[in-house]
């Protein structure tokens, strides 16, 4: 958590009609940082998300990426070639659903090779190769190499959606609720997994989440959003057991205890 | 004999102008697929349609035309699109590859080397390489745009994953000038290495797709492999039971209902040539 942010953005707005999805946000990540983006349903986490990652346009403020060689890039002003190719290299996207992130009709090894091959990878061997030890790493039986994903249970899918996204050794990773749609038992072995995953590589991630409890796990930082704006931020243990803001601490208290 | 009342080569003169002006930017930007407006032919989109709108527009007065189907100019696709353009353009015809200054072809690339100032003209039904990958139209426009081409590899290690080589024989794809991932048409891989740097121009036209690509004259055309998986045109290894070619792409043809088979060369007119070689050396 040294240096200077990997990622930083201030001022963001953005209504979608008399909505207002974004209203000021300002956000900074920091290499090896896990910071989560909690609220309730509607609240713009994932359009923040989608806003940081390129994917959309603020109709105001900026968002900037500092890549590995120190210069810094407004995310807003890149070609769609640059930003591409930022998604597979240094990026990486978890979608919510791993449909969205995998080709369904392509094997586990194949899914996996797709980064690879996209940033000019050509030895069939050595994609292999990496993409066999990548389903080791996210627990995956690396006979299951030519299994088709459609054939996977969706924590199996899950896990592979990550570790097509990480194969490229990315610094900054987006997840938008990575543990939803999964069962308990499952979702708690997907966070084991990542945070192992987030020490071992030193991977920035920022996650956006509605489980409190999944936020605590992972996050180093947490910020509250309700309608827009961040109403409360800090290191995840300080706003969890000391909510200042009156919606963060209905948040809080709304947790089922088990 | 020219038929009357149509114009020369059957397409109107703003027509074939406007097919020049695509094949023009088509030439200036190997590989890309220009979109052009293919016109009602008389016959149908799937026939060569494409093919023969290219051939209308280039073709001249003083050009010999030959035309090809499976390597064949026997076939009733060739024969009738030999006898269209000898009457409505008045054309001499060859069945020589030497002879002729235009080909038109489907499926095949003579043998015979082609040489500068020749034109072969694909028939091309479906202009789009990633179309079985990637099902929306404009997303192929922007992986054309951005040389994103990495999802066709991936399509490659999954042949060599499922059955240990690339399992495409016909219409393998190729990089033209290291830059655009192209639709050799539905070509014999075989015949992908005499693409390259080859002397003459090469004009491809999908009717149906509305689209028009070129391969200007010795531009590198590259067949997409992996480093460990290099690319491999397949023949039959047989040699032609007429000629007695090993060098050329072979049909299997069936010859009685007992199991019998026989390989001939695809190409008849390079078959008949090297016969009628080995008759006068007799």
């Amino acid at each position: 958590m040294s240096g200077l942010p990997l990622l930083e953005a201030a001022g963001l707005s953005l209504r979608f009609g008399p909505v207002p999805a974004l209203e000021d946000v300002s956000i900074e990540v920091y290499p090896g940082e896990v910071v989560a983006i909690v609220g309730e349903s509607g609240s713009g986490k994932t359009t923040l998300l989608r806003v940081l990652s390129g994917m959309m346009r603020p109709e105001a403020g900026v968002v900037r990426y500092r890549d590995p060689e120190g210069t810094v890039h407004g995310v807003q002003e890149m070609g769609e070639a640059a930003l591409r190719r930022l998604h597979r290299t240094d990026w990486g996207f978890v979608h919510q659903n791993p449909r969205d992130g995998l080709r369904m009709r392509v094997s586990a090894g194949g899914n996996i090779g797709e980064r690879l091959m996209a940033v000019g990878a050509r030895h069939y061997g050595n994609i292999r190769a990496e993409a066999a030890e990548w389903l080791r790493r996210v627990e995956i039986e690396p006979g299951r190499i030519d299994g088709m994903p459609a054939l996977f249970s969706g924590g199996m899918q899950q896990r592979l959606q990550i570790a097509r996204t990480l194969v490229t050794r990315p610094r900054l990773v987006f997840m938008d609720e990575p543990t939803g749609g999964l069962d308990v038992s499952v979702q708690a072995r997907l966070l084991d997994m990542i945070r192992a995953l987030v020490a071992d590589l030193g991977l920035a991630v920022l996650i956006v989440t509605h489980d409190i409890a999944a936020a605590r796990l992972l996050a180093h930082r947490l910020l509250v959003m309700r309608r827009g704006r961040v109403v409360e931020q800090g290191l995840t243990d300080r706003v969890l057991d000391d909510p200042q803001h009156e919606y963060t601490q209905l948040l809080v208290a709304s947790v089922l205890a088990a | 004999m020219t038929a009357l009342g149509y114009n020369f080569g059957y397409l109107d003169e703003n027509t074939k102008r406007m097919i020049r002006r695509a094949l023009l930017k088509a030439v200036a930007i190997p590989g890309h697929q220009v979109p052009f407006g293919a016109r009602e032919m008389p016959l149908p989109y799937g026939w060569g349609t494409g093919g023969i709108a290219v051939t209308a527009s280039v073709i001249g007065a003083s050009d010999r035309l030959k035309v090809i189907d499976q390597g064949a100019d026997d076939t009733t696709n060739a024969v009738s699109i030999r006898r269209f353009f000898a009457r409505v353009a008045g054309v001499e015809t060859t069945e020589r590859t030497t002879d002729a200054t235009i080909i038109q072809t489907r499926h095949r690339i003579p043998e015979t080397p082609l040489r500068e100032g020749q034109i072969l003209v694909y028939q091309v039904p479906m202009p789009e390489p990633l179309f079985r990958l990637e099902p929306r139209v404009a997303e192929t426009k922007r992986m054309h745009a951005l040389a994103d081409y990495g999802l066709m590899h991936v399509k490659l290690y999954e042949d060599i994953a499922r059955h240990g080589h690339v399992a495409i024989s016909y219409n393998y794809p190729v990089l033209v000038g290291g830059r655009y991932l192209m639709s050799p048409s539905p070509i014999p891989a075989f015949d992908n290495p005499k693409m390259d740097r080859m002397p003459a121009l090469q004009l491809f036209g999908a009717g149906r797709e509305k689209r028009i690509y070129a391969v200007p004259p010795y531009t590198a055309v590259r067949s997409l492999d992996f480093e460990d998986h290099p690319f491999q045109p397949v023949r039959a290894d047989a040699p032609c039971a007429l000629c007695g070619s090993r060098e050329s792409y072979l049909d299997e043809v069936v010859v009685d209902d007992r199991g019998g088979r026989m390989f001939v060369c695809s190409d008849t007119d390079y078959c008949s040539t090297r016969q009628s070689h080995q008759e006068a050396a007799e």
